[in-house]
This record gives structure tokens, C-alpha cells and sequence, in this order.
């Protein structure tokens, strides 16, 4: 037996010596070397905090002219706002931490990031070189610690190593399937002299990212496009990585194909456009969800067959072949069996597929699928996206986020948080455009949205950009607001108040009996209000507004689009009671899915 | 559960047993055995893990292996297309009495005695994990006090080897 694994067809040259225009070559101490190494590299913000032992990198860094360094209030922040920064430009997103606590306080943005491909550094300092290994003060092994969360990562303890592990960190973070990557220095080398030389030779002869697919399997997946009946396209966050909205587009155009978006790709595909039947998977679209289960083709690309998106995996769309694309060659055939694997970056995937499929429309004719799309307007019509007005009097939290959309419109940026308010985010609001939607994915970490929403509010200065968050959420990550406040970063944060944990709330109410252990949060109407948001907003130096009626939300939106020189927090008093809906529940075959509670879509009879 | 034999070629740099054992650990995958190495180029070391899984998780394995980015490159040995290998050192009781009898075991598996003392010897032996079994069943009469084995080492039979183009991508990169 050969090589078990699959023989990539192109290997990129990215890691080839580039030509050197201007040679740089300066004697400076490794503190002032991570400084040069990042601005060389192009870096313009750095979200972060000092301790210990990044102190020595602090100092050069109050010089740079290049570097913005953002001071956040609690590294977790800092991580995710460097994960929202890369999120809204597609850019690199840099944070920083000292030892110790600094850096563990980064575990959980590096986990995040590592789930949702987000091109992330983190550098953090490390005790000085012969401190390692002896429980110095604010000593954690990082590396170790971090090791199976991120997608590389670099202890430093030689001055001159600094520029070129820099340097391999960002290209490593960026190219292939992106990750964080982490670069841990000690103190020592950041004290120690040594010369700073750029550009730099990269020295990685394992890491060899196949982008071009093989023209073989786009053929053969063309193939299989051009004679489906019953065809979708599953598109994953990999087309929002990869940057292949415009190609995508066109195949959708081509192959006259359904097409859904994942919670990580919303906006890969306009919303508006008539072939888009919306996201997929547990509180998906009944007619997105129905679609996968009864194709005869899904065409994957850039998706991972999530548990969320397939509910029970042995059920999941029992008929239909595979075609799979992915960056990443282990998420091939990891959950689902692929008919037609197709390893590359997605770009490049679709541009490629488009003229291989018109080939094969050219000689096999284009496919029948009229039946296929009169069944599913059939769902369309009986299942559409809603939500029924609350019992108690109070703000429908779908309304107001709808609301939210309509008057920010699609050049906004979205960015939330995790729980009922993320999925009524994800399905109420219209996306016509990439990066406009920011959240987290893969890991669901709660507190994601405000300091996310501020990293993407520095990347896309110009843009407004909304966190939507749940009262549970923010008061996880809500301390980045005194960060948006005194740095000039006028966020707008919709927060859907529901007064609880409110997913948690939902799954009590319909798998524990309405036992509703733990969920009360006491910060919603007839509560004790604690805390106050709007108090709490004008104590962090925000505007603070309470929208507890159906006919404030409009102007209370308005007049936050309005105020440009400080961030606003908009307190929804939500009903508790809402429920997202559509839901698959957890483990359940997706034929299962629920329209509402206790109304199943009734199918027809398989022919 | 079939057994399978994998040549890991890895950069020679701080952490990169973790990062592989590691990988394992976390996809849940049982290491049979584990010999690490240099290897005939100094940047190059081999890691020699023998798993027990079916071929489908073994896939995804190797997948996940490949994308650790100190691994410049693995391959799967057949066991009939290679020679695989264990080294076995046991201290066996052997007083006047019995030593005869150890060293007649000792000679039909042509293993060899390292060390003597007057009550034990210390015997050394190489081969398959079969053999090494069998050899161990005809000493453990005689009452065994010690026993340390190391992991599987593999190599592919033939003249190719597979550290060859690994290295150009070393010396190129």
C-alpha cells in the first residue's frame, strides 16, 4: 500500500522565496523585532493588553507609526476582536497578551477561531528562557495548553528566530484552510539584541496547501451537476473565507440549482436571490432543510456536514450523491461518504466548475428540474420563515431584529452573539453580501458578539456595524465597551432582552418539562434589573435607550444610525416566551423537523 | 480492528511527538506503539506508530497527521511489503540449576545474554511481535523479573526509500 492519503495535484509555491525588492537589515532588540516583524508584514492593528512578560514589546510599540495597538479590557476581548477584525476584512487579525493568565484568558478566541477557520495571530509573552519549566511567576505552558486548538503555534526563545517565525505565522494563519496560530516569546528574547532582517525565508516542508483542484474531479462533478433532478448547492463558511461570492453567483446562475447557506456562510449567496431557500440544518428553513433531505445531488462546498446542519447523520439526505469541496482534505469524507471529492480552494473550485458544467450542458442539454423547483415552491408557500406575536404583551424579539435588517439594510454589519437571538439574527435579517455577517459558529461562545462587533467596527471603520446580543451574552464580554467608548469605535449593540438564558430557556420548555433550572437572569421588564443596561451603557460612556413597545423600535434604531461619536446600546425588552423555530431537535432525523412547535411538514410519499 | 503500520516523517523540531500522540489522544485512536528516531538526514526524524482501527477512521487519521505542519510525510507499510521489528530485553531467573534450560530457549530463538549474574540473566532479542510472544511463553517458566520492550520499527522492503523526496522538500523548502 502507498501513501494513504490523498496526492495533492498542485502544490501551491506559496511558500517559494519571493523576489527581494528592499532588503531590510537593522541591529534592534527582539521586542523592537516583533514590532518591525509586524509592520513589515503590513499589520495595522493589534488588539491587546500588557503584563510582565510582553512589557519589553510594549515599549517599542508605543513608537510604531504603523501599529495601532487598541487597549481591550480582559484578553478574551481582545481575542475576539482581532477573530471580528479578520471576519469583516478577510485580513489577519492580531492580538496580544502577556503569561500566564493573559494567555490562558486567549484559550477560548483561539478555540473559536480554530473552529471557524478564522485567519488569527496571537502573540503572547512567555517567562524569560531560563525561568521555562520552573513554575515562574505567571508561567503557563501555552503552547501545550493551546496545542489542540489552534493551527499551528511557536514557542520563541532565540532573538533571531523572531522575524521568521512571524513571518510563518501570518502565512500559515492566512493561506490554506485559515486558523489562529499562536506565537509565544520569552521575556529574554524579547530583552536580547539581535538583528532584524526582512523579507524572510520560510522554512515549512510540511505545509503545502493544495488550492488548484484536479481537473479530473471538477469534470466529473460537472457531470454530475448537469444530470441531477433534484440538485442543491450546500454552501459552508469556506466561501466566505476563500472570497468566492462572485464565482458562486455565477454557478448558481448556471445550474439553475437550489442553493442554501450555512450559519457560517450567510451572504455567500444574496438572500434576495430567487434559487436561495436560506439556511440549512436545526433551526433552518423547512424548505432549505427538505431540500438536502430529499436531493439527488448536494454539491458541498466549503461545508463540513455539521451535526447542526445533517441532525442525525445515518438519515441525512438518504438519496443523494456527494460532491464535496474543500480547502481542508480531512474534511472530506469525515462525516459523510463523498461521491466526487474535490480538494482546492473554493474560488478556484467554482471558477473552474462553472466552464466545465456549461461544457456539459452543451453536450448533454441543461437538466429537467422543473419538477424539483415546483416541489419546492410547494414548501416555500406552505413553510415560510415566521413567527407568531407573543402572549404576554412584550416585544417579539423576531420582529425586532427583522426591524433591525430593514432599516440597516445589507451594507450594515451584523455581528452576534450566541443562542436564540444569533439564530433569530441568522434567518430574520436579509444578507446580499459577504463578511456583513459575523458570528460564532463552530464553538457557540457566548460573550463572541461585543468584542467581535468592536474588531469589526476598526477593520470596516466606515460601515455600520451592529452587535446583536442576548442579556446573557453581553454580560459575558460587555466590558469592551468601555474599549469601543475611549478608543473611538462607536459600535451599535441591539440587545434582545429577554431576561434569561433564552436557548437554554427553550430547551427546558420542551424537553425538561418548563423546569426552568438556572435560566432566570432578573434584567427584563417587572425584574430587578440587574444591571440595568441603559445605566450600565451611560456608565462605559454609550448612549443607553429602553425599547420596551412595538412602536419605539423604529425611531430607537433610527436615532442609533444617527449617533456616530460614541457607541449605543439599545435595551430590547423582549417576551421571554418566544421560541426559534423552525428546530430539528437535537439527534433527530431532519425528516423530523418541526415548523412550529408540535407541527411537522408532511411529506409527501417517496417515488 | 485491523492493524496498521504508519511511517511518520516529521521535521526534527521541540514538541512534535506531542503534537502527533496528541492528535491521537484527541480523535480518539489507540496507539498500539510508538518509536521515535533519527533518521539518515538530521532534519528528518521517523515516527513509527502501529494503530488498531478500520480503514475509514485510519483515512481520517492520516488526514488530520498531515495537516499538523511539522509532518512532511507519511506512509502506510504493508506488512508483507516490509520488515517490522521489536526489540525485547528480559531479566529471567537463571540460578545453576535452571540456566541450562534458559540458554537452550535462548539459542533455538537465537536470542543472545547480555548480562549474567548469579541468580538471573538478562536476555536480548529482535524480531517479530509473534516471536517475541513465543519467547517469552518458553522463559516464563523459569520466572521472569523484568521485561522492556520497545515499539515497532518498519521499513519498507526493496532499495526505494521514502526519506528521499521528503529531504528535497526539507532542502528546498
Amino acid at each position: 500500500m502507498g501513501q494513504p492519503n490523498p496526492t495533492p495535484a498542485h502544490v501551491a509555491a506559496r511558500t517559494a522565496p519571493r523576489p527581494v525588492e528592499h532588503r531590510v537589515e537593522e541591529q534592534v532588540t527582539g521586542a523592537q523585532s516583533i514590532v518591525r516583524s509586524l509592520e513589515e508584514i503590513g499589520v495595522d492593528t493589534v488588539f491587546g493588553i500588557p503584563g510582565g512578560a510582553i512589557l519589553p514589546t510594549y515599549d517599542p510599540l508605543m513608537d510604531s507609526q504603523k501599529l495601532r495597538h487598541i487597549l481591550v479590557r480582559h484578553e478574551q476581548g481582545g481575542g475576539h476582536a482581532a477573530s471580528g477584525y479578520a471576519h469583516a476584512t478577510g485580513r489577519v487579525g492580531v492580538t496580544m497578551a502577556t503569561s500566564g493568565p493573559g494567555a490562558t484568558n486567549l484559550v477560548t478566541p483561539l478555540a473559536d477561531a480554530n473552529m471557524d477557520s478564522v485567519p488569527m495571530v496571537a502573540i503572547t509573552g512567555q517567562v524569560a528562557g531560563p525561568a521555562i519549566g520552573t513554575d515562574a511567576f505567571q508561567e503557563a505552558d501555552i503552547v501545550g495548553i493551546t496545542m489542540p486548538i489552534t493551527k499551528h503555534s511557536y514557542l520563541v526563545k532565540d532573538a533571531d528566530d523572531i522575524p521568521r517565525t512571524i513571518a510563518e505565522a501570518f502565512h500559515i494563519a492566512s493561506t490554506g484552510r485559515p486558523g489562529p496560530v499562536l506565537v509565544d516569546i520569552a521575556k529574554s528574547a524579547m530583552q536580547a539584541r539581535t538583528t532584524f532582517s526582512w523579507p524572510q525565508q520560510l522554512t515549512l516542508p510540511g505545509y503545502h496547501p493544495v488550492t488548484k483542484p484536479h481537473a479530473k474531479q471538477i469534470r466529473e462533478a460537472a457531470k454530475l451537476l448537469a444530470t441531477a433532478r433534484r440538485p442543491v448547492l450546500y454552501v459552508g463558511g469556506g466561501a466566505v473565507r476563500s472570497g468566492a461570492a462572485a464565482e458562486l453567483r455565477r454557478l448558481v446562475d448556471v445550474s439553475g440549482a437550489a442553493v442554501v447557506t450555512t450559519l457560517m456562510a450567510r451572504g455567500a449567496v444574496p438572500d434576495s436571490h430567487p434559487q436561495h431557500l436560506g439556511m440549512p440544518g436545526m433551526h433552518g428553513t423547512v424548505p432549505a432543510v427538505a431540500a438536502l433531505q430529499k436531493a439527488d445531488l448536494i454539491v458541498a462546498l466549503g461545508a463540513r456536514f455539521d451535526d447542526r446542519v445533517t441532525g442525525k447523520l445515518s438519515s441525512f439526505a438518504p438519496h443523494a450523491a456527494i460532491v464535496h469541496a474543500d480547502i481542508d482534505p480531512a474534511e472530506i469524507g469525515k462525516n459523510r461518504a463523498v461521491d466526487v471529492p474535490i480538494v482546492g480552494d473554493l474560488r478556484e473550485v467554482v471558477a473552474d466548475l462553472v466552464p466545465a458544467l456549461e461544457a456539459e450542458h452543451d453536450k448533454v442539454g441543461r437538466p429537467d428540474i422543473e419538477a424539483w423547483w415546483h416541489q419546492i415552491d410547494t414548501w416555500r408557500e406552505t413553510y415560510p420563515l415566521g413567527y407568531s406575536s407573543t402572549d404576554d404583551g412584550h416585544l417579539a424579539p423576531q420582529s425586532v431584529i427583522s426591524r433591525l435588517g430593514e432599516i440597516v439594510g445589507p451594507d450594515g454589519i451584523y455581528v452576534a452573539g450566541v443562542g436564540q437571538h444569533q439564530m433569530w439574527a441568522a434567518q430574520f435579517i436579509r444578507y446580499e453580501r459577504p463578511n456583513t455577517w459575523i458570528n460564532s459558529g463552530g464553538l457557540g461562545t457566548m460573550g463572541y458578539s461585543i468584542p467581535a462587533a468592536m474588531g469589526a467596527k476598526v477593520g470596516e471603520p466606515d460601515r455600520d456595524v451592529w452587535a446583536i446580543d442576548g442579556d446573557g451574552c453581553f454580560q459575558m464580554t460587555n466590558q469592551e465597551l468601555a474599549t469601543c467608548a475611549i478608543n473611538d469605535i462607536p459600535i451599535k449593540v441591539a440587545l434582545i432582552n429577554n431576561s434569561s438564558l433564552g436557548m437554554v430557556r427553550q430547551w427546558q420548555t420542551l424537553f425538561y418539562n418548563e423546569r426552568y433550572s438556572n435560566t432566570d437572569l432578573h434584567t427584563g421588564h417587572g425584574t430587578a434589573r440587574i444591571p440595568d443596561f441603559v445605566k450600565l451603557a451611560e456608565a462605559y460612556g454609550c448612549v443607553g435607550i429602553r425599547v420596551e413597545h412595538e412602536n419605539e423600535v423604529d425611531a430607537a434604531i433610527k436615532k442609533a444610525q444617527e449617533i456616530d461619536d460614541r457607541p449605543v446600546v439599545v435595551d430590547f425588552t423582549v417576551s421571554r416566551d418566544a421560541m426559534v423555530w423552525p428546530m430539528v431537535a437535537a439527534g433527530v432525523s431532519n425528516d423530523d423537523i418541526q415548523y412550529a412547535r408540535g407541527i411537522s411538514p408532511a411529506w409527501e410519499r417517496e417515488d | 480492528m485491523s492493524r496498521h503500520t504508519l511511517s511518520v516523517l516529521v521535521e526534527d523540531k521541540p514538541g512534535v511527538l506531542t503534537r502527533v500522540a496528541g492528535l491521537f489522544a484527541r480523535r480518539a485512536f489507540n496507539i498500539q506503539s510508538l518509536a521515535v528516531g533519527p533518521t539518515e538526514h538530521e532534519e528528518i526524524s521517523r515516527i513509527t506508530v502501529v494503530v488498531d482501527v478500520e480503514d475509514h477512521p485510519l483515512e481520517q487519521v492520516t488526514k488530520q497527521l498531515n495537516k499538523l505542519v511539522h509532518v512532511i510525510k507519511i506512509v502506510e507499510l504493508d506488512p508483507e511489503a516490509s520488515v517490522q521489528r521489536e526489540l525485547l530485553l528480559v531479566k529471567v531467573k537463571a540460578d545453576p540449576t535452571t540456566r541450562s534450560g534458559v540458554l537452550e530457549v535462548v539459542e533455538l530463538f537465537r536470542a543472545k545474554v547480555v548480562d549474567v549474574v548469579p541468580d538471573t540473566v538478562v536476555v536480548e532479542a529482535t524480531g517479530t511481535g509473534a516471536k517475541l510472544e513465543a519467547l517469552l511463553t518458553a522463559l516464563e517458566p523459569y520466572g521472569i523479573r523484568e521485561i522492556v520492550k520497545s515499539g515497532t520499527l518498519a521499513v519498507g522492503r526493496g532499495s526505494r526509500s521514502i526519506t528521499d523526496r521528503a529531504l528535497e522538500r526539507v532542502r528546498s523548502a
